[in-house]
């Protein structure tokens, strides 16, 4: 039997974090190498007599021990922690199973591989032991000298016979030997990854650690290591020291450590993996800051360009619109020179102070130039693709952990034994999660009994009408709202046009100022007010599972947002960017930089308000006024779709703004912190279920996919296709910001002849088209075959599901013949017995 | 750096940190949680392995563990006595099992235990009785709770001996994704 079960040996054993479903069968390996194990202790005759015999004399005695109580589990559990004791479980026996098979049979039951998996220390040093063997099999493709010591002998050629010899000896001391040896010989992650991995206690792991070290040094210290190889060793060490400091030093940088604490302590998981989320949005922003910052702001700042333009007064308003007083900082992309310039070239003099009024040419030909458009072009690009590189790491680590075969049976187990939140410490939040478990369960004990409640025609008529009356809602006020925003983006461009040419501007500032935020205002009250109607409509829907009107609501959430933006990108980049004839904008990029500094800091604003009106004004209104006990929900899915929205935003306005992410790190402080403590102050424990996982997997989805993608599409536009504005900016006087690349390949081209090779492959490769579809295919082809392996791996899981059930019907089958052999067996020693007796 | 010496030796520290998934900082801050629980009983002098236990009682009013329904069972499943009584090695080992970084087989392996109220390495009827006690405070009727219990077992238990063994229940938790997120407490 066990050698059917032992399909795949071949499993990723080790990457044993069981990220991906194919680790799925590393739980169902085990019957085989257990097997071993117990055929190892006795023929399996010789026990099979010897259990009758002792179950002859006990058959009397079971359901007395086990009645005896818990100081009975102590006991037994103190004596499992020397030996094999699996024939003290028969006295075990639970009643209700008594009633089915006999004593006997569960004995043998009870001792069958699979049952072992494990339960005593042996049986887990052996388990861990194959898994070390197979582990060192796998590795085995550089084996050194090391591994041929006499003290443990190499897999390949020792394999068969350490198994021989445990089949023979099999008591712990030995197999613990075996078990250190392999440790020794396993690589020093490996054996950290193994020990951490063995469910023994840490005192015992220590032990093997020890014995495992000691061993090493022995075996180093016998066999004259050359001193090179020494060298490796502390090197080794040495690196490993600074790795576990770097380590601790990361964790040290763990930010609000306690808070998060706090919050899980009293809602739960669900409500935290808001703030999770919240804290990977800031490390995107962090990453951001870090690269603009070294790269563009820094080079900037320490050498200012000629100030061409008049100093505004610092007048307050700025905080909120970024014009005026900002709007000539390195805050925005119409600050950054350009080296064809003559009066940028002092930028050059920092490095070669002999250069001081060299020409554009001049300041290009020096090596030691700090090139700002290429920096500029480069470091926005680099940014883009570690960034997607990172979320699309992250997405699928998290498609890996959450994506499961959705069988739906299993439901109520996983409920009872998964559904506890252990990280839930707060009294009230414990007795709220109890209650919420037990209506759950209550009604999957419902659902299960009667499962199929048929609606009627009418019914479900009714459902979708009402449905798609609520959709049309939806899309109807969505579609209004876009195209209201539409029109009054026009409205404010053309009325900006006309300010701009008259004189009036000047006399009145702050007017005009105030003027560019109705449009954030406004923007950031419909991505208020709207969630709200969506809701009502959901409430008229009533949906029945909760997961299905949640997905509704980020769908419909999702389509606003997504909508909204589009229409303003249009704005930026077909209207403003594009409408350069009337000149009224200096610079057009550093205008839609201040815009969505505008729309950053409205949003916070707004969702400011939205905490106090949503949260703590609907909290004292419910509390004092309807006199209800409860307080409001928080609502994660509209919080998370606002975090991705806001940092749409922030990722579109880097290359207008390279200081755009230090803002959105300010916000998203603030914002943890003001959400936090209005989550601690107005709310309650979520009372339905909520899959995090799940939920975790469709935000970070989310975030890479309309989000990150739409906003690289957009900056990936206007590098490529928009010119950029003629007097200012790294790429005043370039056809578009893509050309500074080809500018400077040229220039390269024309110092140094031999290089003309690497022209012409950018010429190829950047302006080609022909490039940017290969890449475009090469990497359909590859996301094709990869989701094609994964659709085999869902077949072969499926496939090995079966052959699982198909085991446990075997199983069940030779149970049955077990149970009647002993029944026939019992028959005749019983009569012996009574032989005996009476002589 | 002097602080930590004189608590561990960096071999100990080693060691701890080869064999549970903290850093030593995380260690030393598992290290006063601990201490801070009976400062009288620990000493602040590790380095020669003073055999020092606390008692349940001390161990099950922290307040990771004050208000969980689990928590005798998860003290007595971690301590080597199995009454609950912790050394600093079953403490750590304990927060270690429970941490973010351990790897599902390794939290099934002591969820398995910790469900397994009276020690027989099956989880049978009456140990999922006692489960869902706990887990709802007594609030459900006895059919209610025999239903459950059936049904549970109907729904997990492959080879149909009526009791869960740990592969049944490994293979139940393999399809739950947010175990490994509840199954985790935050130092």
């Amino acid at each position: 039997m066990a050698r059917n079960v032992n399909f795949d040996l071949n499993h990723p054993l080790m990457e044993a974090g069981l990220e991906s479903p194919v680790d799925e069968e590393v739980v169902h390996d085990s019957f085989s190498q257990l097997i071993a194990e117990q055929s190892q202790n006795e023929s399996p005759d010789a026990y099979e007599l010897q259990q009758l015999q002792r179950q002859l004399d006990e058959e009397g005695r079971d359901h007395i021990s086990y009645l005896s109580g818990p100081g009975h589990n102590y006991r037994e559990r103190q004596q499992r922690q020397g030996q094999d004791e699996w024939q003290e479980d028969g006295m075990q026996t639970d009643l209700n199973i008594g009633e089915r098979w006999s004593s006997a049979t569960m004995k043998i039951l009870s001792s069958m591989p699979s049952r072992t998996i494990g339960r005593s220390r042996g049986a887990i040093i052996s388990q861990y032991y194959n898994r070390t063997l197979e582990l060192r099999r796998r590795r085995q493709t550089r084996p050194s000298i090391r591994d041929f010591s006499p003290s443990a002998r190499p897999s390949i050629r020792g394999y068969g016979m350490e198994r021989d010899s445990i089949d023979g000896e099999g008591t712990e001391m030995t197999k613990r030997e075996r078990l250190v040896n392999n440790l020794q010989n396993l690589s020093m992650s490996d054996r950290v990854r193994m020990l951490r991995a063995i469910p023994l206690s840490v005192a015992e792991k220590r032990e093997l650690r020890a014995s495992a070290l000691q061993k090493e040094r022995r075996t180093r210290s016998a066999s004259q290591i050359p001193c090179c190889s020494q060298l490796k060793y502390y090197i080794i060490i040495a690196v490993r020291q600074s790795w576990y400091s770097w380590l601790s030093f990361l964790h040290s940088l763990q930010l609000w450590q306690v808070a998060l604490k706090r919050v899980s302590g009293r809602f739960g998981t669900a409500v935290l993996s808001y703030f999770l989320f919240l804290k990977t949005v800031l490390f995107f922003n962090i990453f951001l800051f870090l690269v603009t910052s070294a790269f563009l702001v820094l080079p900037q700042a320490a050498h200012p360009p000629g100030l061409h333009a008049v100093r505004h007064s610092f007048s307050g308003l700025e905080l909120l619109t970024g014009a005026g007083y900002f709007s000539d900082t390195v805050m925005y992309y119409g600050y950054y020179c350009n080296y064809t310039l003559h009066s940028s070239c002092r930028d050059d003099g920092r490095q070669n102070i002999s250069v001081s009024n060299g020409t554009g040419l001049d300041c290009m030909s020096k090596h030691l130039s700090y090139n700002m458009p290429l920096a500029y072009f480069f470091t926005i690009g680099a940014a883009f693709f570690i960034t997607c590189i990172i979320l699309v790491y992250s997405m699928s680590k998290s498609f890996g952990q959450s994506f499961r075969i959705d069988k739906s049976h299993s439901i109520l187990a996983m409920k009872v034994f998964c559904s506890w939140d252990f990280k839930v410490i707060k009294k009230n939040s414990v007795k709220l999660m109890s209650e919420n478990i037990q209506t759950q369960l209550k009604e999957l004990l419902a659902e299960v009994n009667h499962k199929h409640v048929k609606n009627t025609f009418c019914q479900r008529l009714w459902r979708l009408t009402v449905h798609s009356i609520a959709w049309a809602i939806c899309i109807a006020s969505t579609t209004a709202c876009v195209i209201g925003i539409y029109f009054f983006s026009q409205h404010m461009h053309q009325n900006l046009q006309q300010t701009s040419r008259s004189p009036l501007t000047s006399q009145n500032p702050l007017r005009y100022e105030a003027s560019l935020l109705a449009l954030p205002v406004v923007v950031s009250l419909i991505n208020l007010l709207l969630p709200g109607l969506f809701n009502l409509a959901a409430w008229m829907e009533d949906y029945e599972s909760l997961s299905v009107s949640t997905y509704v609501a980020i769908a419909r959430n999702l389509m606003l947002k997504v909508s909204i933006l589009a229409v303003l990108c249009y704005h930026w980049l077909g209207r403003v960017a594009t409408d350069r004839d009337n000149n009224h904008l200096m610079c057009w990029e550093s205008f839609v930089g201040q815009e969505l500094y505008r729309f950053l800091l409205m949003d916070f604003i707004f969702s400011l308000l939205d905490t106090l009106l949503a949260e703590f004004l609907w909290r004292l209104f419910s509390t004092r006024v309807l006199k209800r006990r409860r307080k409001p929900v928080f609502d994660i899915a509209k919080n998370v779709l606002e975090l991705i929205y806001g940092q749409t935003l922030a990722w579109l306005g880097v290359l207008f703004t390279p200081l755009l992410p230090a803002v959105q790190i300010i916000k998203l402080m603030l914002l943890f912190y003001i959400k936090k403590s209005s989550v601690m102050m107005n709310c309650q424990a979520p009372r339905k279920p909520y899959r995090v996982s799940q939920m975790t997997t469709i935000f970070i989805t989310l975030l890479c996919f309309p989000s990150f993608l739409g906003a690289s599409v957009c900056v990936t536009y206007t590098m490529w296709s928009i010119a950029p504005s003629s007097s200012c900016g790294p790429f005043r006087g370039l056809k578009n910001m893509f050309q500074a690349g080809k500018r400077w390949v040229e220039e390269l081209e024309k110092d140094n002849p031999n290089l003309s090779v690497l022209a012409r492959a950018h010429s190829f490769l950047v302006e080609n088209p022909l490039f940017l579809f290969v890449g475009a295919a090469i990497f359909l082809i590859v996301i094709y075959f990869h989701s094609q392996v994964v659709d085999g791996q869902r077949k072969i899981i499926n496939l090995l599901q079966e052959q699982i059930e198909n085991e446990g019907e075997d199983k069940k089958f030779l149970i049955t013949r077990l149970q009647s052999i002993h029944e026939q067996k019992r028959t005749p020693a019983r009569r012996l017995r009574s032989q005996d007796s009476s002589c | 750096m002097g602080n930590k010496q004189t608590i561990f030796t960096a071999q100990q520290l080693d060691a701890y940190q080869d064999c549970t998934y903290f850093t030593r900082k995380e260690i030393l801050r598992l290290f006063y949680r601990y201490r801070d629980l009976a400062p009288q009983l620990v000493p602040l002098d590790y380095t020669n392995q003073p055999d020092v236990k606390l008692p349940y009682e001390l161990i099950g009013s922290m307040p990771e563990l004050k208000d969980n329904p689990f928590r005798q069972r998860i003290a007595e499943v971690f301590s080597e006595d199995g009454e609950g009584n912790m050394t600093l090695d079953d403490f750590l080992d304990m927060f270690s099992v429970l941490s973010e970084m351990a790897p599902r087989d390794l939290k099934a392996y002591y969820a398995f235990k910790i469900y397994d109220f009276n020690n027989d390495d099956f989880i049978c009827k009456s140990d999922l009785q006692k489960t869902l006690n706990k887990l709802t405070r007594n609030e459900l009727t006895e059919d209610e709770v025999r239903m459950v219990c059936e049904k549970v077992i109907d729904e997990a238990d492959l080879d149909n001996d009526g009791r869960l063994s740990l592969e049944d229940f490994q293979h139940m938790i393999v399809r739950a994704p947010e175990f490994l997120s509840t199954f985790h407490i935050r130092i």
